[in-house]
């Protein structure tokens, strides 16, 4: 998930950047910041239980939950990169530590860990992902599913060094 | 004829509003929630319910009751909406304490947080403001009541609408509908005869004192 950010110091980049190069030249200089780390959701670190195992399924499984993890910037994959993951699910609730569980990306950045079917807390069906490593800045990610009755579940990180 | 009529009335009132909790006790997510959780649940869907019944208690549209009874009934109803709430935040916050604080902090992911903790704050503020109600006079409590009360409804049906629980979804948007229907209702006649009652014709006055 990228969320387009618009701050002063970009602005005044971007502005300065239009200034300089007239509004026919080109407009790219200005955002070459390239993929833009993903920011921490609301609510995204609650219930977290530091340090959760790296296992093949947490619980009984019978749902996927899936991502990828790159670099900011260049959006390179980034594999070996430990992610947690936890959830209400029919097998126990948010805080409990049945709930929770890590895995690890591939070389290609990507990650898949199987998982109880997760069922609606707190008025939404969601999950919970953590990259909390050191070596990149730690992000907390809340995604939400579409429907209840989804059997799997999506969330992308890109990271940028600590 | 007219017992009939009484009957139906009541019979649709307790239809309205247990037709849902029964629909909400058959839930499949109650089997994998513990019992503070369903507590804290079906403590929201009950306040729901009793938003139903005092605007209707009110305005007197209640048969069997005199007005002063009425009265007397919408207070303890307020008391109990209140009751309802507290159990309702207070199950949730032992459920899952961050969650409940994001959304007392207005800092939820979840969209439909804001309004009940408005709907909440506003639920309170009736509560303050009947406690001192002979000290605000009567015509200005009505108008502050009456804004709060606006404030309530609409908080507490986006709530529970855009709640993914444990109501079953055309039961859920029935009371919903009709809490809001009532309240509007309810409204319209009161500042009809408050504004005839400022324009001090004689009949208006005598059936505001009944409110």
């Amino acid at each position: 998930m990228t969320t387009l950010m618009l701050n002063r110091r970009s602005l005044l980049a971007a502005g300065g950047s239009v200034l300089a190069t007239g509004v026919s030249g080109r407009l790219a200089p200005a955002f070459a910041q390239g993929v833009a780390p993903t920011r921490s959701m609301p609510g995204g670190a609650n219930n977290y239980r530091k340090g959760a195992a790296i296992v093949d399924r947490i619980g009984k499984g019978g749902f996927w939950m899936s991502g990828t993890v790159r670099r900011a910037g260049d959006g390179a994959p980034l594999g070996g990169q430990r992610i947690q993951i936890w959830a209400h699910t029919t097998e126990g609730q948010e805080h409990e530590p049945q709930s929770h569980g890590a895995t690890l990306t591939d070389k290609d950045g990507r990650f898949r860990l199987e998982m109880p079917q997760i069922i609606p807390i707190f008025g939404q069906p969601h999950g919970h992902l953590a990259y909390d490593s050191g070596e990149f800045e730690t992000v907390f990610l809340r995604p939400v599913m579409r429907s209840a009755k989804d059997k799997s579940l999506e969330a992308h990180f890109v990271l940028q060094p600590a | 004829m007219a017992s009939v009529r009484v009957a139906l009335i009541w019979a649709a009132l307790v239809a309205a509003i247990c037709v849902p909790i029964a629909l909400a006790m058959t839930s499949d997510l109650l089997k994998w929630r513990g019992t503070v959780y369903i507590l804290a649940g079906f403590a929201g869907i009950f306040a729901l319910g009793l938003l139903l019944v005092q605007p209707l208690l009110i305005a007197g549209y209640l048969p069997g009751f005199s007005a002063y009874r009425a009265r007397r009934a919408h207070h303890w109803t307020g008391g109990a909406l209140v009751t309802a709430v507290v159990v309702h935040v207070g199950g949730l916050w032992i459920t899952s304490p961050p969650d409940m604080l994001d959304a007392l902090t207005f800092a939820s992911p979840t969209p439909f947080s804001p309004f009940g903790v408005i709907a909440m704050w506003a639920i309170f503020a009736v509560a303050l403001l009947a406690a001192f109600r002979r000290r605000l006079g009567l015509r200005r409590f009505r108008i502050f009541h009456m804004a709060l009360a606006a404030v309530i409804v609409v908080g507490t049906v986006v709530h529970s609408t855009l709640i993914e629980g444990t109501m079953e979804m055309v039961s859920k948007a029935s009371l919903c509908l009709l809490v809001f229907g009532a309240a509007i209702k309810v409204m319209a006649d009161l500042v009809r005869r408050m504004r005839a009652a400022s324009r001090g014709t004689g009949p208006a006055r005598q059936s505001l004192s009944r409110m």
